[in-house]
């Protein structure tokens, strides 16, 4: 393993003579070991019997409620092993060996008793072991104590993950400010200590990546202080990230979606998209505005879409339908449930306001205000999350002009607006004036709607938009 | 009683240039904090950080701090067999897991909480509780309070008036406790009753108490009078100057990282996500049209995810597609009714379009949700 970590570094000399592997002497026996004791699966270190300490009062006894840890793996010293409750107390157990964990001696709810055997731990060989100490807890580390680092020994607060990510940039842990447990140095703020050297902007999480060599004459924001201190040399080996991949099962709403969105994409979609002029429409809700307040409401522009989309749909009622799963027949939905699309925590929901076909835009904007607190709280019940017939999504209000938006079955058609812009535009009298426009890009289901259709719905929609007077007329 | 601010600290501070060791170290054995936010993830975060960060071999720490309306639970407890979480939700009540152990409490502005930092080795409750006694008498001499054994303090020998909890690392330890001055007595009852049936599990139980607001037994008692008074007999009892010093729990510069200690606080996972591993086993009452239903359902909840889920249904009441596709995308799913909700809703868009089905599918998930 220690070979195979010099060839790959000088395979990297020959083939980027900018990146210079530089692996001192101690740092490839440092980590050589650490490969040893976690590789290896023949136990080569002394196993210590980790016994449960004195939690006071005179307690004896105590439940193991939670295990940090289980057999295999790896721990350094002040990591948690497990969380023990004795009447109203809870307990951290923390590990004074740097080790691997090879025996658990109790299950979760067993009672464990102070003074016998709660975990067997493997030291290494090398590094021998206190001989058995009742233990008396070691007073946390004063300010001073923590500026040697010793690496062999146990002083530094930092695990040996950190003291070699330390190593490798050539830090010196006393100089690095600890925000750990007991000022313990964590790997955050090594990466804090670098950003600041060079001025680079490091990711918040260490990735798998190679960052370009540190040059000198990068900005170093630092006190004149620093200059003491080491800043990286010109040709300088990569900071390899030592991050790993997350791999999670898909569960729950999410694996709901899975299912849904991949129904979805069978439906095979056509896009329209137009341009809407809504000058007029935001000068209707400027002066409504006031007077939704006065009611206890919140008026945005939805309550609008919404409504001239119901009046659209009583003209063009196949956008509100349904085709059966063997494509036979299509139901004309005689109620308008139009759903809004809600950004929440868990992702995309759809609830859905029910006849807006009978509803006045004040009515409209009452539900949707109720939706929406309802959304935001996680509260929504079934009722408001199920008979949608056609949906609408904002995504302007995140941002974004065009979108291709996914028809959610059993729905035939959806639309995405994008946000509201104020553009230049001409008037019949050729001047130009400002405008505010929004953008609306439809989907509908090709296999029931045809472009047709579609583009004289959007068309209508639009002038009830543009016109906000119109669909005074068509009011029902 | 002194309060001293913090901006006082701060601009002395500014002057020697050493912000955190001047609010932090005092020449004293002891320091009083109170905290300004109502906030119990900001406060609990307070505490944590303290536990984590402070040395606390020269000099002990006793922390005061409110919330707003909030249900807090011991670190090994369960939720739903303490509290009644649809309650909860509905009044915007928040719900919060401590990392001490012990049973469920509820807190409001009437409640004051009180948090006593020692080193591990110089952790003593009676001690504390005793101190908190004295304070009491001190003020209001004919009170009749004591401590018990289970480290409560009675109010005329019957009413629980403080519960207490603590937590232990490897260096430090906190003990912390209740004091109801003026709760809300009512509000305290019904969330504290849990309708949840059928739950077994290993969990931590909370004790049920007969309480009493010591408002009610002396009406001129204010949360800040006791507040006072027990800062003052801990100041005696330390031989420190009688100050408070107000302490923002937002504070990043004074308290970093506090914010990420906050938060974690907050997500699913630790708060319901670290409830012991459960089982629910109920029958649940499905009438539907002129008839009623029986439905076993068996869960066990792991990590607050629904590890195994069975439902016992009349046979071809729904599909067996549709019967496995719910149980298979229940499995490994929060036992949380709002992600049911958005589960159950979004899989109903890829079922037949049957109205017969869908109100059939509708009733039973509303059933089902109403167990979480």
């Amino acid at each position: 393993v220690c070979i195979h970590r010099v060839r790959s570094c000088s395979g990297i000399r020959f083939i980027k003579s900018k990146y210079v592997c530089v692996f001192d002497k101690s740092a490839l026996k440092f980590s050589h070991q650490q490969r040893l004791f976690r590789t290896s699966p023949v136990s080569c270190g002394q196993i210590v019997q980790f016994k449960l300490s004195d939690i006071g009062e005179g307690i004896t006894e105590v439940t193991v409620k939670e295990w940090y840890i289980k057999e295999g793996d790896s721990v350094s010293q002040f990591d948690s092993i497990c969380e023990v409750q004795s009447d109203k107390a809870s307990v951290t157990i923390t590990s004074r060996y740097d080790g691997v964990i090879r025996k658990l001696h109790y299950s979760i709810d067993d009672i464990a008793f102070v003074g016998k055997p709660l975990v067997d731990i493997e030291i290494d060989a090398s590094k021998g072991v206190a001989p058995e100490e009742d233990v008396v807890e070691t007073p946390p580390m004063s300010h001073e104590e923590h500026t040697h680092q010793e690496i062999k020994g146990h002083k530094t607060l930092a695990t040996p993950a950190v003291r070699r990510l330390a190593m490798e940039n050539n830090i010196k842990l006393s100089e690095v400010v600890g925000t750990g447990k007991d000022n313990r140095i964590l790997k955050e703020d090594i990466l804090n200590y670098l950003a600041k050297q060079t001025g680079a902007i490091l990711p918040p999480s260490p990735k798998a990546e190679i960052v370009p060599p540190l040059r000198k004459t990068e900005a170093v924001p630092a006190a004149p202080k620093d200059k003491a201190h080491r800043i990286p040399v010109p040709v300088s080996r990569p900071i390899a990230f030592s991050g790993k991949d997350k791999t999670e099962p898909v569960t729950g709403f999410q694996k709901a979606m899975v299912k849904t969105m991949s129904a979805a994409l069978k439906i095979p979609h056509f896009g329209y998209s137009d341009e809407i002029d809504l000058t007029q429409l935001v000068q209707l809700r400027e002066e409504l505005k006031p007077l939704a307040e006065i009611r206890g409401v919140k008026l945005s522009f939805m309550p609008f879409f919404i409504k001239a989309a119901s009046l659209g749909l009583l003209q063009y009622p196949i956008l509100n339908a349904s085709l059966d799963e063997n494509c036979q027949n299509v139901t004309y939905k005689a109620s308008h449930n139009i759903g809004v699309a809600m950004d929440t925590e868990q992702g995309l929901i759809v609830p859905n306001v029910k006849n807006v076909q009978v509803c006045s835009v004040f009515d409209i904007a009452v539900e949707l205000n109720r939706l929406q607190s309802l959304g935001s709280a996680g509260q929504l019940g079934t009722s408001d999350l199920t008979g949608g017939t056609f949906t609408l999504s904002n995504i302007g209000t995140i941002g974004g002009t065009y979108a291709k938006p996914v028809i959610l079955p059993p729905e035939v058609a959806i639309g995405a607006l994008g946000k509201i812009q104020v553009l230049p535009r001409f008037n019949g009298k050729g001047e130009v004036f400002k405008a505010q426009i929004m953008n609306v890009s439809w989907s509908a289901d090709h296999r029931i709607i045809d472009g047709a259709t579609m583009a004289r719905f959007s068309n209508l929609w639009k002038s009830y938009l543009e016109n906000p007077a119109l669909m005074l007329l068509d009011l029902k | 009683m002194v309060l001293q601010s913090l901006k006082n600290c701060l601009w002395l501070s500014c002057v020697l240039r050493t912000p955190k060791a001047c609010f932090w170290s005092t020449a004293s054995g002891g320091l009083i904090i109170q905290s300004v936010s109502n906030d119990v993830y900001q406060n609990l975060a307070v505490e944590d950080w303290i536990h984590d960060h402070m040395d606390l071999e020269k000099q002990q720490i006793l922390f005061l701090w409110r919330n707003s309306p909030a249900v807090v639970i011991g670190r090994h407890q369960n939720p739903w067999q303490e509290c009644n979480l649809r309650l909860l939700r509905q009044k915007n009540i928040k719900l919060a897991r401590r990392r001490s152990g012990g049973g469920t409490v509820y807190h409001d502005l009437g409640n004051i909480n009180l948090t006593f930092f020692t080193t591990r080795k110089k952790y003593e409750r009676m001690g504390n509780l005793k101190l908190i006694v004295k304070a009491l008498k001190a003020l209001r001499p004919q009170l009749d309070v004591h401590v018990t054994d289970r480290y409560d303090i009675l109010l005329d020998r019957q009413y629980k008036i403080s519960g207490t909890a603590a937590k232990l690392g490897r260096a430090n330890a906190y003990h912390h406790c209740t004091l109801l001055c003026n709760a809300d007595k009512f509000v305290l009852s019904s969330v504290l009753r849990s309708p949840y049936k059928g739950l077994k599990s290993n969990a931590t139980p909370s004790v049920p108490a007969s309480v009493k607001n010591l408002f009610e037994e002396d009406p001129s008692l204010t949360s800040e009078m006791l507040l006072d008074a027990i800062a003052k007999e801990y100041a005696v009892q330390h031989q420190i100057d009688h100050h408070v010093t107000l302490i923002n729990p937002a504070d990043e510069t004074l308290l970093p990282g506090i914010s990420n200690k906050t938060k974690e606080l907050q997500t699913w996972e630790w708060v319901y996500g670290k409830t012991p591993k459960f089982s629910v086993s109920t029958c649940l009452k499905i009438s539907y049209k002129d008839s009623v239903i029986d439905v076993k359902v068996n869960m066990d909840v792991k990590h607050g995810k629904i590890e195994v889920c069975n439902i016992d249904l009349p046979e071809q009441w729904l599909p067996p597609g549709l019967y496995n596709e719910l149980v298979k995308n229940l499995t490994g799913s929060k036992f949380c009714p709002n992600e049911t909700t958005t589960l159950v809703t979004t899989l109903l868009r890829v079922c037949p379009q049957d109205d017969e089905l869908h109100s059939r599918w509708s009733l039973l998930c509303e059933n089902m949700i109403r167990l979480m």
